[in-house]
């Protein structure tokens, strides 16, 4: 029978189906950091369980460290501990750990598929939201809760349910200068941050095959914004390219038994799906969050919606309390908002492309007087060595933003890094809830190119439309 | 873990959708080791007028005084009433703690986010979906402080006089009225496990073995 690839995933994971119709499913691999273990590594010590297999863990702390110099270690008393308490755990457990001060240390998102952590046909999961990011590699990677990170240390399994399947095809190509970003909200804005709930999301059509890897994991990480567990987009050249050779990835027979198995993992023709989804690239224009929520998007020509025109009352009810928490007024010109802060970073777009696509906008012109601060915090370690043998850095530099140390920094400012209240920030991250990036802070979500055009104008902007320099 | 089998308590109504993990339980006390104590925390940019931390000591806070969960008629509620998509954004389990830990046994609402929804089984809360309409109907029950009756058993809600029937997956529904620990259930089927992994290891020995 024609399976989906989320199909082949599952049966390839299944050590057994118990009576009532749960999987209990194999786990490949579990990506580890400092804010969501240390209550299950509590558990395991209480229990006097082992880690059922050390070597299938990668263990990285990101959301606490400082992005400024760490030399002097980490101020907060409360963040330190985190992060001390992981380096234990992962010493006391011996998981393969890259601490603070690795050059590898990073994003654990980004990390993971730098190293060839992440590979095709895998169950990866991680406690935390947008594992879904692995989904890139056709791989099945969702995120889970603490109890679950304990499961999977003791047991090397999870319990799940099958999920529903949801084919989202996009036809057509992007426009030039259009990214991932711009599809991904564009497909939350249009089934909007439930209509992915109970779903595993396979992105296919020709304007994703198109994307690179790093579009790809963009895409894959904002399923979870769509309400989706994960997201998988079919193995194809462009992923086997981009695993060769990468620390982890298998080498010489290896390779070809891996490569072998990673062709089959694609949906086969005629395998069905309980929804389908489809759009039209061409139709996208630079996306960009008015709202509280990632599903209140528009493009950067439109205006701020109307709750009056919202028809379902609920919804209008959540228009108003949005439009009040951001300070906006209906019908207001997006690229009219002017903008306080700027940061380049998180898991969804602080990759290499990423950092070339910001500086392609940003190179030879400067932040504007306005803005008190435009950062651009690198992924990992590896990519920051990565720009900065490109130059990106003097780029970024010259135009005024400031150039940071690897980690989450302002995607949820658990470390200093953060907005205060009433600051306007234009953001490449995913969420833009209410408090996000600071009590009172107020986020617009967009691509890396539109984050440049917003630090370099001091609002919100098209960036195809800023006049070429000299 | 507490077993759930039938609960009475007075209900919340928060008249909000898409109540997110960053809500619940903001960031600034993720940074908590244990796994008790986000009871205070819970709602907290709503919840006082002021900012707090973990350092900070919740007695010397100012209470939101038009925060639902601080109105007197809704004192000790444990039963929250809410609108679609409740527990949407991040996988953070110290949402579910920040609600358990505030004394909330069961969440009622007309659709909730995956992970969060988990959570909730494997901490001994329960979570409820029921119609819209339904939603509707309690919310105006439950205005001004109404008492419920959650019978898993029967799965049924007592509201006054009337029933109303819910659904919950029949594993979960076991594991919740026992109130029983996922992993040793698991451990269990110790030996498939091994099994499984030894033929893993053959057919695809590149997945095994650490590089770091
Ligand atoms: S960058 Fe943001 S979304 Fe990504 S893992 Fe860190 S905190 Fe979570």
């Amino acid at each position: 029978m024609a399976r989906t690839l989320y199909q082949k995933i599952w049966d390839d994971h299944l050590v057994q189906t118990l009576d009532d119709g749960t999987g209990l499913l194999y786990i490949d691999r579990h990506l580890v950091h400092e804010v969501t273990s240390p209550q299950a590594f509590e558990g395991l010590r209480l229990a006097g369980r082992p880690v059922w297999r050390a070597d299938a863990n990668l263990a990285v702390p990101d959301h606490n460290v400082p992005t400024t110099d760490r030399a002097a270690g980490i101020a907060d008393p409360i963040s330190r501990t985190q992060v001390d308490t992981l380096d234990r755990n992962a010493r006391e457990f011996a998981l393969p750990y890259f601490p603070m001060a690795d050059q590898r240390q990073g994003i654990v998102h980004v990390i993971g598929p730098e190293q060839g952590a992440t590979l095709p046909g895998m169950t990866v999961v991680c406690g935390d939201s947008h594992t879904s990011t692995h989904g890139a590699f056709g791989a099945l990677a969702f995120g889970i809760g603490t109890s679950e990170v304990e499961h999977v240390l003791a047991t090397q399994c999870l319990l799940q349910q099958p999920a529903k399947t949801m084919r989202i095809w996009v036809e057509g190509a992007l426009d030039a200068g259009l990214t991932a970003k711009d599809l991904a909200l564009a497909i939350i804005g249009e089934i909007g941050t439930a209509g992915g709930t109970g779903y595993v999301i396979e992105f296919a059509g020709p304007a994703v095959q198109a994307l690179s890897m790093e579009g790809r994991m963009t895409l894959c990480n904002m399923t979870i914004e769509a309400g989706a567990r994960a997201g998988m987009v079919a193995v194809d050249d462009t992923t086997i390219d981009y695993v060769r050779g990468r620390p982890f990835a298998p080498t010489d027979a290896h390779w070809e038994a891996a490569k072998a198995w990673w062709r089959t993992l694609h949906s086969d023709e005629g395998a069905s799906f309980d929804r389908e989804v489809r759009l039209d690239a061409a139709q996208i224009r630079p996306q960009v969050t008015w709202g509280t929520s990632p599903e209140m998007v528009a493009a950067v020509d439109a205006a701020v919606p109307d709750p009056a025109q919202a028809g379902d009352p609920v919804k209008a009810q959540g228009m108003r309390r949005a439009l009040e928490y951001m300070g906006l007024a209906a019908g207001q010109a997006i690229s009219d908002i002017a903008v306080d802060k700027v940061f380049i970073g998180s898991c969804t777009n602080s990759r290499i492309e990423d950092l070339r696509e910001a500086a392609a906008v940003v190179r030879g012109r400067h932040v504007a007087a306005s803005v008190k601060l435009a950062m651009v915090v690198p992924g990992s370690g590896l990519v920051k060595a990565q720009a900065e043998a490109e130059g990106l850095d003097a780029i970024f530099r010259a135009a005024g933003f400031e150039w940071r140390e690897p980690g989450c920094s302002m995607c949820l400012a658990m470390n200093a890094d953060r907005l205060e209240p009433g600051e306007r920030c234009a953001s490449t991250s995913n969420r833009n809830f209410e408090g996000r990036q600071g009590q009172g802070g107020r986020t617009h979500l967009l691509s890396p190119a539109m984050a440049a055009a917003a630090g370099i104008t001091g609002h919100l902007v098209d960036f195809r439309t800023l006049p070429s320099v000299a | 873990m507490q077993a759930f089998r039938v609960h009475s308590g007075v209900v919340l109504p928060m008249d909000r959708a898409n109540v997110d993990t960053d809500a619940i339980i903001p960031k600034q006390y993720l940074k908590s080791v244990r796994r008790t104590g986000f009871g205070p925390y819970a709602f907290d940019d709503w919840r006082y007028l002021d900012a707090g931390d973990l350092d900070t000591p919740v007695d010397s806070r100012r209470p939101n005084p038009d925060f639902e969960l601080n109105d007197a008629r809704y004192a000790g509620a444990s039963i929250l009433l809410a609108r679609r998509n409740f527990g949407c954004g991040s996988s953070r389990e110290h949402a579910v703690w920040a609600l358990a830990d505030q004394g909330f046994r069961c969440v009622i609402a007309p659709s909730f986010a995956d992970i969060f929804f988990n959570n909730c089984f494997k901490n001994g809360v329960l979570p409820i979906v029921l119609e819209e309409e339904t939603i509707d109907e309690l919310f105006a029950f439950a205005a001004g402080g109404a008492e419920l009756t959650v019978d898993l058993e029967q799965q049924q809600i007592h509201v006054g006089e009337r029933q109303i029937d819910f659904r919950v997956d029949p594993a979960r529904r076991e594991r919740l009225l026992a109130g029983l620990d996922d992993i040793g259930q698991t451990l269990q089927l110790r030996a498939q496990i091994q099994d499984f992994e030894a033929r893993r290891r053959r057919e695809k020995p590149w997945l095994f073995g650490a590089r770091a």
